[in-house]
């Protein structure tokens, strides 16, 4: 485990609130668009994009590189605002989301924007498509020109997906986690973004999930459950999932759908609504005076 | 004349094998059939590139569009209709729209599992593949073409779904047969119609000439391997040409060869078409040739589309 320091959490902390404001003007300026699963996930963009993972955003197909399959692709309005803030590509371009002629296409399309490693949007199919991408990458590591490098993880990537509680409800998820435990996928780490909402409701209500801890322990994963808003719990449970070799990892983030504005909090209308313009001024006034408190 | 039959899975499982050898990016996948469809000839040289995920189409496809992500060329093993019906969406949104370089090996297609019966048969499999964007669709037909197209199929660049035969084929083809991926084969010549095939269907047809031949009708055989991209110069001129055409397919008639056939010709050279194909029902269980005889793919019923095709020009 890594010291993190102080400095660190508030400036991932202020990231993620930075990831939100963006989020809210992008769907606000498209008048379409997904906020509440945006929030939910803003910490675990920011912590992974601005600290966690070995990227090179000036060599996005870099072969060493980690790989983080954005599952959950409804909220990519979150993930495009933290890739362009890492340097994929231009900030100015965020303006363009969902709109005629705009890389930033409604759901995410790696032929589109680097970065993207997969295309999603139907959900359920990141932990799958990682159980490919992690035998890909022990494949790779098994080469004589990848054995002569330091560490296994100097040498190769490690895959992260990132899903949403929603989106569990669909079997392909499970059935790409018995693969990860049968192959014992060590370079393979999930975070479930556990907001409790989802369409139209409560998950609890629509497809209850719980225990999810017990259930993802038994697939044969090594699971932590942290506080899906607390940059320090984040880091910490990255690092310790990179000490987990013989099993793969997911992280159980709680978190709260449509973080950081009251109006938008554990309400379900706002998984896939676009503000009005009271609501949007009065979102923004919220979400700013939170990126305050980190600065 | 003895017409020799060779099995297709043995002839599958030897030829990826082969690509095996041959490049080592090649990985292969199963949802548990690899007995069935031959690839544990691939499991059992390669156990490090060999990717077991259960009894689990979704799942088959997605992992297998991890690895191409990743610079694999994988060789996904599942039946037809599980990869057509099952596991299309992970098809459409990962290999067709993201373009993942995975091939599909479909066995057990068309009517071939015959005693498995109808849950078991991909009659609209073609139909449903070649309906997606940049999706390539290959039929070969019979041992010697498998071995033919498949290193092509691992060297072309995106999705292909490879349709093959569970059963003896006959042998149609000798070494010099030398077919291109989306490039139609002339396999015998005529002037008054041309019966478009693939498959299991091309043998059929070329027997079918023969009895048209003996009636004072000569119709041209053009074997269609690959259904999409689709040869519709050659189908064109073969309109042309013969001015009647008919299409022959182990396959529903709505939307395989014979509506691609339709499709080209209503655009460019509106000749009189039949298609031979199963109606638009299910099948029942039963010995694959007597099904085949049963459900519209006799060798009788290409020849009484043929003369159909023929009267219908004058």
């Amino acid at each position: 485990m890594h010291y993190h320091s102080e400095a660190l959490i508030r400036d991932l902390s202020a990231r993620a609130q930075t990831l939100r404001i963006n989020t809210l003007k992008m769907v606000y300026n498209a008048q379409s668009g997904h906020i509440g699963g945006a929030f939910s996930v803003a910490e675990i963009l920011a912590a992974l994009y601005f600290h966690h993972l070995k990227i090179d955003p000036a060599r996005p197909d870099w072969p060493e590189r980690d790989r983080l399959l954005f599952s959950k692709g409804h909220a990519c309005a979150a993930l495009y605002s933290a890739l362009a803030y890492r340097g994929f590509f231009p900030v100015e371009e965020l303006m363009t989301f969902r709109q005629l002629n705009s890389r930033l296409q409604g759901h995410p399309d790696r032929s589109k924007l680097p970065g993207i490693e997969v295309c999603s949007g139907p959900l359920g199919h990141g932990v799958a498509v990682g159980v490919g991408m992690a035998l890909a990458q022990r494949m790779d590591v098994a080469k004589p020109s990848a054995r002569s490098a330091g560490s296994a993880r100097a040498s190769i990537g490690k895959t992260y997906v990132i899903l949403g509680d929603g989106e569990i409800n669909a079997g392909v998820v499970w059935e790409g986690m018995m693969s990860a435990a049968k192959y014992r996928l060590g370079n393979l780490c999930a975070i479930l973004d556990y907001n409790g909402i989802q369409q139209t409701g409560a998950t609890a209500d629509v497809m209850p999930t719980e225990p999810i801890v017990d259930k993802w322990a038994s697939f044969g994963w090594h699971v932590q459950e942290i506080h899906g808003h607390n940059v320090g719990e984040i880091l910490n449970a990255l690092d310790l999932a990179d000490e987990v070799h013989a099993m793969p990892s997911v992280i159980i983030a709680r978190t709260t759908k449509g973080k950081g504005v009251s109006f938008m909090e554990y309400d379900n209308r706002w998984h896939g609504t676009s503000p009005n313009e009271a609501q949007f001024k009065a979102a923004l006034a919220e979400l700013d005076e939170g990126l305050g408190q980190w600065q | 004349m003895a017409v020799t039959m060779l099995p297709m899975r043995p002839a599958y499982g030897e030829a990826l094998l082969a690509l095996g050898h041959a490049n080592p990016n090649v990985v292969a996948l199963s949802a548990d059939v690899s007995n069935s469809d031959f690839s544990y000839r691939f499991a059992e040289a390669f156990p490090e590139r060999f990717v077991n995920v259960g009894i689990a189409e979704q799942s088959l496809v997605d992992v297998a569009v991890g690895l191409a992500y990743s610079g694999k060329i994988p060789f996904a093993n599942a039946f037809a209709f599980l990869f057509a019906t099952r596991a299309l969406e992970m098809i459409r949104t990962h290999l067709c729209y993201g373009n993942a370089n995975v091939k599909l090996m479909a066995a057990y297609a068309g009517l071939s599992d015959s005693f498995n019966g109808p849950t078991h048969n991909s009659i609209s499999d073609v139909a449903i593949m070649r309906s997606l964007p940049r999706m390539t669709v290959v039929v070969p037909g019979d041992t010697v073409a498998l071995a033919k197209l498949l290193p092509q199929v691992a060297e072309w660049p995106g999705p292909v779904y490879f349709r093959m035969n569970r059963n003896d084929v006959p042998l149609i083809f000798n070494e010099s047969y030398a077919p291109v991926i989306g490039k139609a084969m002339a396999l015998r010549p005529g002037s008054d119609v041309t019966i478009i095939c693939n498959g299991m269907m091309v043998s059929r047809s070329l027997e079918a000439a023969d009895l048209l031949a003996g009636e004072g009708i000569s119709a041209a055989v053009l074997e269609m391997h690959t259904v999409k991209p689709l040869d519709t110069e050659g189908i064109i001129a073969a309109a042309e040409a013969t001015g009647a055409l008919v299409t022959a397919e182990e396959h529903s008639i709505i939307g395989g060869l014979g509506g691609a056939v339709a499709e080209t010709i209503s655009d460019a050279c509106p000749v009189p078409l039949k298609r031979v194909g199963v109606a638009d029902r299910f099948t029942e269980t039963g010995p694959y040739h007597a099904i085949l005889d049963r459900y519209g793919l006799s060798v009788a019923h290409v020849v009484a589309a043929a003369r159909a095709a023929v009267a219908l020009k004058k």
